[in-house]
């Protein structure tokens, strides 16, 4: 596969391959980096939120 | 039976898209709009300070480009899938699946991205914060929660 890094198109056969997971209350992300020599040259992440942001309603009594 | 006093769940829903314009008229921005409002989703650094308090789109603390272009000023615009709408006796909204950003090389670590109403002067919607995360030449995505009553990205419960 084929991967767009900071020194161009390079065989993610030529890279090494790290990834990670971060998984709490509030979402459920994944991330892939490559690196070449021990230079990063490739990060890319997917941030999946689980839940968003309440407003609360309320009405008054009358009378 | 009984009656209930309660905000009608329709009318949270209806907030959402502007059927209501309460009050005297004076200063009121009363209107019947075509076609939606454009909502655009911009990136901040961990070190900004958005929050409640926000009301309006700045630039100061956004995220920009280390390099590369991947990067917009003003974040991107929202593609509204799916209408507000009203589950249960919450007042739902959850524009669209995801957001993304490609051939992105971020300045700084983001851990934000704030909502924001382009075509009402840019007013503030909302501020969604996420671990914090650097891109280097790839694609950022950020995924939407699911489009129900618990956990829609804007719920008027």
């Amino acid at each position: 596969m084929i991967i767009e890094t900071t020194v161009g198109l390079i065989d993610d056969s030529e890279l090494e391959k790290r990834e990670g997971v971060i998984d709490n209350e509030n979402e459920y992300s994944t991330w892939v980096e490559y690196w070449q020599h021990g230079v990063l040259v490739h990060r890319s992440a997917s941030v999946g939120l689980k839940k968003g942001l309440d407003a609360l309603g309320a009405v008054g009594s009358v009378g | 039976m009984a009656n209930t006093q309660a905000m009608c769940s329709s009318f949270k829903g209806e907030l959402l898209t502007g059927i209501h314009a309460l009050g005297p008229g004076t200063g009121v921005p009363a209107r019947v709009a075509a076609t939606s409002d454009t909502v655009k989703a911009a990136l901040y650094v961990a070190t900004a300070t958005l929050d409640a308090s926000t009301t309006v789109y700045s630039a100061t603390g956004e995220a920009t480009n280390g390099s590369g272009a991947g990067y917009t000023a003003g974040g991107i615009t929202v593609t509204q899938a799916t209408a507000p709408s009203t589950s249960g006796t919450t007042g739902i909204y959850t524009p669209t699946a995801t957001f993304q950003w490609t051939s992105f090389t971020s300045a700084a670590a983001f851990d934000t991205v704030f909502l924001y109403n382009s075509s009402q002067s840019n007013k503030a919607i909302s501020v969604h914060t996420f671990g914090s995360q650097s891109i280097t030449a790839g694609t950022f995505q950020l995924t939407m929660p699911a489009h129900a009553a618990s956990t829609a990205l804007i719920r008027i419960a």
